[in-house]
Order: structure tokens, then sequence, then C-alpha cells
């Protein structure tokens, strides 16, 4: 593979511009398994695909609480997600400790975000390999923020990060009008639908292989595991399928990198491809 | 630049044999890859104005705001990577509230631009660090005197009646150019800035975009704050006027 | 840094010093100076009153900052309105006040900057307040205030106190320092003949103890502030107002 000069600190700008190191942590958001945020007027959601590393090993888990009104769903390093979500929570009580009120969304995500670029701009750190999906509800209503380890965060209506997210992308923008106004149940549905859509055909959604969090208008943030998931899962079973990814044959029983929360797609560990990264700079 | 390459520019810490600091205008390479955003001074006020790129149509309209507030008669606007902006606009807020708590009363634009260009030059003196990948304009209205600075992430500043910095920053310099920025008030100015944000637009490479408009003047009690909709409605409209009649121009050029 | 009057400077970075104690890596042994802490306030203001009616909350006190019993300065503002939502007054050491009163203040700039369009609330306020002065306490060191938070949340008028040992409550009528003592049965009375008074009514009963207190109290004065704020109407500081004065009836007191 090419190797470049520019590639090898966070500390190095290359001659255009640009941050590889942090180019290539954007990658491991896209080796974690497929997450779904999305909201309506009253209700945030984010949906995961979940992912055994082995036969043996339950499903890692990819949606963290952080307060009573605020819960992530993850991509990428577990680990890293962790420490961020340990911050995230510490956050929320000291504001609740100190205002006894809920923490405001977009304050902590700024907070958040201004933490995670220290990591970028220092030699002796890396970004953080992980992206989050936050769902919300606070006094502006409903929320899904994206971040990413570039310390980027966007205020979205409805977004789809992880492996193969780009189908799920496809069908939320494609019905991003009809989110507005619907139920929690219909938007639980959308959400469903779209994490399908990132599955190759083979592969279908099950009670062991989804995990479901929402928050919203007077509910705390729940999440919904194993058969909790089964009468929303039902909602959709049998539902014409646009066909997912196609190319991917992974998903079930491939055995993870050990240090990775969530497997790597294709076979052995591979080097990220650069040109694919997501632009740093927006 | 003979140079790259070399192995002369790989650190922040480092000249190269002609003398430069590659570091430093590869961060400035990352300013001019974001979208433009321009500073005007009028008679009345500053008025600030980005050209936004929308990424995604899931994303939210007012997401990545590149025009905040540092103090209440204190805007910075900024052009590059965003994340590094925001650190920025931390410290600014810190600078200014630590001034206030001494002695009392809002920072002066002279100081803050100060301690803000230290700071960020702080970060092309070492290795360990890299330096800020964005270029930020500080605006203010005070004792009914409008103050404008521009930072590179050089750590250089200079004082302004017109500034552009991002993408097309030279276009927008020549459009700036042409106004008469000592006699114009700041509701002239909010036309003027959407016009220019609309021209240097490339629709060819950048799809969506959208306008922020944002002043610190007299007509908002030295306050900076998002133009009134009414102002902002006008100066779009200006702007896509300016455009359509632009475009049948050139049809009948053709 | 060297200091020729001083102790030598070590011998490198966290080292021993010459002729110097050796102090052990991460033990401090510092022969340290005592740790003072003021016992007594010093500026002191007197009391606050404040009274909550159907739609929004009275809050008054007066101008004078006392130097033990002097009467020391006598345009010392001590009602604040913080934002939209909450007013606060203090009563106790002055410069307390104003210290506390330039941190509120940042904390709304602040927010301001962020422009979320959240505003502070009064009992966030109200809660940080007793963070704060609960801290201060814990440390001995305590700010020398009694403070009232009024303002008004989700539509509900809201009151509530901290002292200087962090001790907090809310009630719809509270007054402070001598106020405690002397006006608040009157605006008790009042209450239970009136349980829901009208702002007219408020203010003019909150007017009346104003003046009770300035017959009353030694270290009040006859010019105050009063502020309201109102579900409605939006809120405002009146004043300098002044108590209407008599003292005829000195002539008839004896001793």
């Amino acid at each position: 593979m090419f190797r470049n000069q520019y590639d090898s600190d966070v500390t190095v700008w290359s001659p255009q511009g640009r941050l590889h190191q942090v180019e290539y942590a954007m990658e491991a958001v896209n080796l974690g398994s497929a997450t779904v945020g999305l909201k309506c007027k009253d209700y945030a959601a984010v949906i995961a695909l979940k992912r055994a590393s082995s036969e043996l090993s339950a499903y890692q888990k990819k949606i963290i609480p952080i307060d009573d009104h605020i819960g992530i769903a993850i991509s990428g390093l577990t680990a890293d997600a962790r420490i961020l979500s340990r911050y995230m929570r510490n956050e929320c009580l000291n504001y609740k400790y100190s205002l006894d009120t809920h923490m405001p969304l977009n304050r902590l995500i700024s907070m958040l975000g201004n933490k995670m670029q220290l990591c970028t701009q220092r030699y002796d750190r890396r970004p953080f390999g992980v992206g989050l999906l936050v769902a919300g509800y606070d006094e502006n209503g409903a929320h899904i923020y994206q971040t990413c380890p570039s310390a980027n965060f966007y205020d979205c209506k409805a977004m789809s990060i992880g492996a193969r997210s780009q189908s799920a992308r496809t069908y939320l923008e494609k019905h991003l009008d009809e989110l507005g106004p619907c139920s929690l149940e219909e938007l639980i549905k959308h959400g469903l639908r779209a994490l399908r859509d990132t599955l190759p055909p083979e592969v279908d959604l099950n009670t062991k292989n989804v995990s479901i969090g929402y928050v919203g208008k007077d509910i705390k943030f729940k999440i919904l595991e194993e058969g909790e998931t089964a009468p929303y899962l039902a909602l959709i079973e049998g539902e014409e399928r646009r066909g997912g990814g196609a190319a991917a044959a992974e998903i079930e029983a491939q055995p993870a990198d050990p240090l990775r929360g969530d497997r790597p797609e294709g076979d052995d560990p591979q080097d990220p491809v650069p040109t694919v990264a997501m632009d740093t700079t927006e | 630049m003979s140079s790259i390459g070399t192995g002369y520019d790989l650190s922040a810490s480092q000249f190269s044999p002609d003398g430069r600091v590659f570091q430093v205008e590869y961060a400035m390479k990352a300013v001019e890859n974001s979208g433009t955003v321009i500073g005007l001074k009028g008679t009345d006020g500053i008025v600030l104005a980005a050209e936004k790129l929308i990424l995604s149509k899931l994303h939210e309209p007012n997401t990545n705001r590149r025009i905040y507030n540092v103090d209440r008669n204190i805007g910075m606007a900024f052009s590059g990577l965003i994340a590094d902006a925001r650190q920025i606009v931390e410290i600014a807020r810190k600078e200014a509230a630590n001034y206030r708590a001494q002695y009392g009363v809002s920072i002066p634009l002279k100081y803050l631009n100060d301690r803000v260009s230290m700071y960020m030059h702080a970060y092309t003196l070492y290795s360990a660090v890299r330096p800020y990948g964005c270029s930020v304009i500080l605006a203010s209205y005070e004792d009914k005197e409008p103050n404008m600075y521009l930072i590179d992430p050089s750590g250089v500043s200079y004082g302004y009646y017109g500034c552009a910095t991002g993408k097309a920053k030279q276009s927008a310099k020549t459009e700036i150019e042409k106004l008469k920025l000592g006699q114009m008030t700041c509701r002239e100015l909010a036309k003027e800035a959407a016009k220019i944000i609309y021209t240097v637009h490339d629709e060819l490479k950048d799809k969506n975009f959208e306008l922020e408009l944002s002043w610190v003047c007299q007509e908002s009690d030295g306050y900076h704050v998002r133009v009134p909709d009414s102002v902002y409605a006008d100066a779009e409209k200006a702007a896509k006027q300016a455009m359509e009649a632009d475009s049948e121009s050139d049809t009948e050029d053709m | 840094m060297f200091d020729p009057m001083g102790a030598p400077p070590a011998l490198w970075h966290n080292g021993p010093t010459p002729g110097g104690f050796y102090n052990f890596p991460a033990i401090q042994t510092r022969p340290s100076e005592p740790i003072t802490h003021s016992k007594s306030p010093v500026t002191t203001a007197t009391s606050v009153i404040a009274l909550a009616y159907d739609k929004g909350v009275v809050i008054a006190g007066d101008l004078l900052a006392s130097y033990g019993s002097l009467a020391r300065y006598k345009n010392c503002p001590r009602i604040l309105k913080v934002n939209e939502n909450i007013l606060l007054g203090a009563s106790g050491d002055y410069a307390d006040f104003q210290y506390i009163k330039s941190f509120i203040e940042q904390k709304i700039i602040d927010e301001e900057c962020i422009g979320d369009n959240i505003k502070l609330k009064p009992k966030s306020l109200y809660c940080w307040l007793t963070r704060v002065m609960y801290q201060r306490r814990s440390k001995f060191d305590p700010f020398w205030n009694n403070i009232i938070v009024a303002g008004i949340q989700d539509g509900e008028p809201f009151l509530g106190q901290v002292d200087k040992l962090g001790t907090a409550y809310t009630d719809r009528a509270i007054c402070t320092g001598y106020a405690a003592h002397i006006v608040l049965p009157i605006i008790r009375d009042f209450l239970d003949k009136n349980p829901n008074p009208t702002q007219a009514e408020a203010k003019a009963l909150v007017l009346k103890c104003m003046e009770v207190l300035y017959y009353r109290d030694a270290r009040s004065f006859s010019k105050f502030q009063i502020g309201i704020m109102d579900k409605e109407a939006g809120s405002s500081i009146e004043g300098p107002l002044t108590c209407e004065e008599n003292w005829e009836i000195a002539l008839v007191a004896k001793n």
C-alpha cells in the first residue's frame, strides 16, 4: 500500500491541509456495525445492530444510557466509547447537581466536541476511534446528534453511522418528511427498516442482534433488548426489503478482532483506504 | 513549494532550508478548503457573513454554525476546521470572561485579538502540537467604533475594513474592494455581504449552502447578533436577484 | 526564581533546598501560615422582603450599606434582575454580594453566547447558590449573605432563600435578617386572610412592610428598591422609592 509520509501523527498537516490520522480514525467508525438514529417531534430513537465476537460470546452492547434524558448508540471502538460515555454521564450529573435540571443536549455535545478536539491536536494522543449517535430530549425538544472522531458533531434530523450505513441514510433521506409527525412506534419502525437496509440479503434483524433505545416527552431513556424488541420486529416482518449491501459476506459468526468490540469488515485486519475518508473540514 | 516532501515539512518546530515553516502553510491550506467567510466594516458597525456548506440532507439547518458570540458585543466568524475553531471560540470566551472579572468592563477587541493571536501562534512553535486549522474574524462595536481583526493559523493578525477567508477568499476580496466601505451602513452592507457570498459560491463543486449573517452595530445596540429575519430576507433576496441578473447578462453575451 | 531575602532556591526542580528539610516527593510538609477566615461581615446590608402573589413575585430591599451601626453608604442597590425569569435580592456582607453578583452576571453572558435560547431558571439559580454557599461554609469561609431568589418558572411564582450556611428553603413569603422577625408575621397574617393577593395588594403590603422596617430596624433606611416580576407584564425594578416618615411620635416616647 502507498505509504504516506504525512499520516504518521495527528500533529502533521499534509500539503493539502488534511489530517490523515484523523481521517483514518474516521474509518474506525465504518468498521463498527451500523446504528441508526432518528427523531420525530416528541421522540428520539436509536437502533443498533449488535455483533457477537464468536459463537460462544454474547452480543456486544451498542447502546449506552447517559442520563434520564440522553442515550447513545456507538459505532467503532467500544472501549473509546466507554471513555466518552463516562465523561458524558459525569457532565450530566454535575449539571444536575449544580442546576437541578437536565443538561441541554447541545451544551453537552459541544463540551464533548471540545474534549475530543484536544486529542486531534497533540502528539501524545490519538483521536477517539468511535462515532456516536446521541438521542435525547430537552426543553428544545427531541434531538439526534452525530459525533465523529474528527471532533465534529452534527445536529441531525436522522442519521446512520457504521458499516454499510449508506443504505440506511438513503432510506432515511427518502422518508425524511414522514418522520416529523409520526408516533414513537412508527419512528421505531422506520429505524428498523433503515437498519435492515444495511444488511446483506441473507441476514435479517432478530431479537438477538437488535437493540432499540428511545426517549421523549415524559418518557425517560429506555433500552429494549432481546425479547423486548420482538413486538417491534414483528411490525416490520414480512415487508419487502430493498436490496441491502450485497457485496458483504460478513455478519454472523466470524471471530472478531479481540481489541475491537465490533468486528471489522472483511477478513483480516486491513489498512483503511484513505481516499474514502470523510472530509474533516466541515 | 519546491521543498515539499523533502522532510522539512513534517513539524511545526522545523524550518525548511529556505526559511519557511511548512506545517503552518499546510494548516492555511485547511482553511482554504472550507466555506468562505467575510467581514465588512461600515460606518455604524460590522457585518459578518459565512457560506456554510451543507453536507447532508439529514442535518438540521442550524447545525455547525460558523459565527459565534465571544461576548455580548463581540462576534467571531471562522473558516477551516470547525472543531479547531470551536476551541478558539472557547479560549476567546475565557479571555473575555477573565478580563471582565478583572476590570469590570468588556474586553477591548484590540486586547482580545492580541491574546487570541498569541494563543494561536503558540501552536506554531512546537512539534508536540499542530497549528490550528482555522482562521478567525473578530468583530466588535465599542464606544461607537467598529473594529475587526482577522487571525490566521500562523497567529498573524491585522485589523481590516473588509476581509475574507476560506475557499473563495480571492474572489471575495475582489468583490469587497469594489465597495465603498467607509461610507456604507450595516443595513446596506448586509445586502452586499449576502451578494458576495452568493457570487463566490461555486455551484459546481459544492451543491448546497446556507448563508449566515450577523452584525454588531448601532442598530443592534452594540450587541453581536444574527441579523433580524427581515434584514436577512432582504439580503438574501437582493443576492438572488443579483445572481439572476448576472446569469441573464451571461446568456445575452452568448 | 531566586529570592534574595528568602530561602535559597531548590537544587533542581522540586528538589531539596540547601539547608532546608528534605521533602519526600509528593509529600507537602509546608510550614504553613495559619489560614485565616472572616468571622463576621464588614459592610452589611439589612433585610430583604419577598412575597409571591398569584401571577408573580415582589421583592424589596433598602439602599443602605452599614459599617457596624454606622449608616455608611446610602446608595447600594441589592435587588438584581438576573434575566427575564429571575430577580435576586441579598442581605449581609455587601462585598460578598457584589462578588456573587459578578459571577451570576458572567453566567448569564455565557448563556447568551451559547445562544440556544435556554435561559437560567429560578430553581436552577437557587440550587446553584445553595451548592456554592454550602461549599464555602464547608471550607469555613462562607459568603456572609442571605440570598433570596425570586422569579417565575413554568408559569408559577418561585421564591427560595439560601443563607451563609447553605441552608435553603422555599416559601410563598420570605424575609431575611430583622424582617424575618418583625415583618414576616405581618405578611403571614395577611396571607391567612387573603391567600391569593393580586399584584397591587402584594406590592402595597411590601411597601407597608418597608415602612414598618424603617421605623423598627435601626440598620434600615428610607430609600429602597422594589422589584416585581409578573407572568404577563414582565419585570421591573422600581426605585429608589422613599418611605413616608413621621417621627412626631418620638416626642411621646419615654426612655
